[in-house]
């Protein structure tokens, strides 16, 4: 096409296009650039001919269209500050968005313990056997295989110094203390808290939440509140379970590589842990329950828009929930330093 | 003005800067369908969300049932929603309850009535809508126009004194759509339902609709009200003529 236009004279070219029986839209489009292309060295383009058919081709292109500049400029890049501003905004009114929902959520809650009949039990026990009859393969078998883990890896070490029975002392504190608690709420999150978050978007996204506040509901507490009161149940049962498997699958370790009985293993484990751990673990899931929940359904309920929305949200809600347990498990640490 | 049954009073709504409707106004009357139509994006749905309370007005004011959404707090509200109906574009069923579930929730909730006359009542929604013996059935399980007619039972259960409808032929056949047209005018007609219908779909307009407002994008409010025929006939604004006879030939 260069070669016709750089061959063509000045003035004036007539394209014939009467032999043409069928023309398609790239043909017409060649035909534009051509003239396109010769009017930017002075050559007058003539189309000249052409069935009617292919004229209609040619007159349903708008040229107009081929110049137009987009409506909205491509996102360019934006300075490095000017990002780190809007991070830290938009992180900002993520927590806010965040305390305000635990707001909601709470004053929903109180709201349900002061009239029991109002909460939807028969969901409560659904979201049970959700989020803790389902899970409990995957928590036995990870507890257990990390209780057998850690007690291989450090029957290592201690083997050395002829300290074998304290595998089961370390086991022990280490499953009860931090393990157990902290490995079940990240199985929960990644099971259920996603879950939680899937389903309230799509939820959001068909309209049903809007049809349920339309009918007099209140979402929070009619899809929150049965949620997050079956994980605050239901978690602190997984946690106990989940530490019976660590201890387990030390015991294993202990009593087939290390040549300790049973009922050594048993006895210093009992020795090493208190009632207090127990319970103050089974507090910290609880909280940990709440926030994985919690999360949840607020990153559920921030849905907007469509399918790729909620994909975000549940990703959001895994990432979120696994951030805040890391962060109350600090706090706990420092805290029951201080009560112990 | 007697007979009034919501009016809405120099409405602006926006979204941050975004402005949608600026300065709306109009009203309702009693016992009519009243069709607020338009092209797309113009703000019809934007509207009847601030007229079935999901959004406060900030400015202006909607009035319905004397009700006034921009003032009224949280409980006052939700006892005005008990009044209305809504339907929504998709029927909006709740995903993980059966059909039975889902019409009975508003019983269930809102009043005292023993199961076994709510069991009663779902059945004869569903008749009505022609899904009887659909009552154990999962939303999933439904074709579009039986999840639009299920949803219409769910709006009509409490027998609401006003029916919001939200494009509700969209996505359904012809022949779907003309059974639900001629549901909608009984209800109408016998109960005396007010019904405001959001929609541009022109057959349904020059069906059933008594009244309308058009809205338009660009102007961000209202550029025709009155009755259909009146409408076509008369208008004088070239968008509102484009509107109404654009789709001319399905009539």
């Amino acid at each position: 096409m260069d070669r016709l236009v750089g061959g063509a004279p000045q003035g004036k070219v007539i394209l014939d296009l009467s032999p043409l029986a069928y023309l398609d839209s790239a043909g017409a489009l060649a035909v534009y650039s051509y003239r396109e292309a010769a009017g930017h060295r002075g050559v007058e383009v003539d189309v000249y001919g052409g069935a009617d058919r292919v004229r209609g081709v040619l007159e349903m292109i708008d040229v107009g269209a081929l110049t137009t500049p987009p409506l909205r400029s491509e996102e360019g890049r934006t300075p490095f500050f000017v990002r780190a501003g809007e991070g830290f905004v938009s992180l900002w009114r993520d927590f806010v968005e965040v305390m305000t929902f635990l707001g909601e959520l709470l004053t929903a809650l109180v709201y349900v313990v002061r009239h029991p009949k109002g909460a939807r039990w028969g969901d409560v026990l659904f979201y049970m056997k959700r989020a803790g009859e389902e899970a409990l393969p995957i928590v036995g078998l990870i507890s257990g295989l990390i209780g057998l883990i850690m007690a291989f890896m450090s029957s290592l070490q201690l083997k050395q110094f002829g300290a074998n029975i304290f595998v089961a002392s370390l086991v022990g504190i280490a499953v009860v203390k931090e393990l157990g608690p902290m490995m079940t709420a990240i199985i929960v999150a990644g099971r259920s808290g996603s879950a939680f978050a899937a389903e309230i978007g799509t939820m959001q996204v068909n309209e049903e939440v809007d049809a349920l506040i339309t009918m007099g509901f209140e979402p929070v507490r009619f899809l929150a509140v049965p949620k997050v009161l079956a994980a605050v149940f239901v978690v602190p049962l997984l946690t106990i379970y989940s530490m019976f498997f660590g201890i387990l699958g030390g015991l294993i370790v202990g009593v087939v590589g290390l040549d300790l009985t049973f009922y050594t293993y048993i006895k210093q484990t009992m020795d090493s842990i208190r009632l207090f751990d127990i319970f103050s673990s089974l507090v910290k899931s609880a909280v940990f329950a709440l926030l994985i929940a919690g999360i949840g359904c607020q990153r559920g309920f921030k849905v907007a828009g469509g399918a790729e929305a909620v994909g975000e949200s549940t990703t959001s809600a895994v990432v979120s929930a696994i951030f805040l347990i890391i962060l109350a498990d600090s706090a706990f640490a420092v805290l029951l330093h201080y009560i112990d | 003005m007697a007979g009034t049954i919501i009016a809405v009073e120099n409405l602006t709504a926006a979204y941050g800067d975004n402005v949608i409707l600026k300065d709306v106004t109009f009203s309702v009357r009693e016992g009519e369908i009243f069709a607020i139509v338009g092209g797309s994006g113009c703000g019809k749905s934007t509207l009847l969300k601030y007229m079935i309370g999901l959004y406060r007005p900030e400015r202006g004011r909607v009035l319905v049932n004397e009700t006034d959404f921009s003032s009224a707090d949280e409980d006052e509200i939700n006892r005005e929603r008990l009044r209305l109906g809504v339907l929504f574009q998709s029927g909006a069923l709740i995903g993980s309850m059966t059909l039975g579930e889902n019409v009975a929730l508003p019983l269930r909730e809102h009043t005292s009535l023993p199961p076994s006359l709510i069991d009663r009542i779902v059945k004869m929604k569903l008749g009505m809508v022609n899904l009887s013996g659909y009552e154990n059935h999962l939303p999933a399980e439904l074709s579009g126009g039986m999840k639009k007619r299920a949803g219409l039972a769910r709006a009509m259960v409490m027998d609401p004194k006003i029916l919001f409808c939200d494009e509700p032929s969209a996505g359904l056949d012809p022949v779907t759509s003309a059974e639900l047209y001629r549901m909608l005018a009984k209800i109408n007609g016998d109960m005396g339902t007010t019904m405001i219908i959001v929609t541009h779909d022109l057959e349904l307009i020059f069906r059933i609709v008594h009244r309308l407002v058009m809205l338009d994008g660009r102007e961000k409010g209202i550029v025709a009200e009155g009755e259909p025929e009146t409408l076509r006939r008369n208008a004088s604004d070239p968008r509102v003529r484009h509107f109404f006879t654009h789709g001319g030939g399905l009539l």
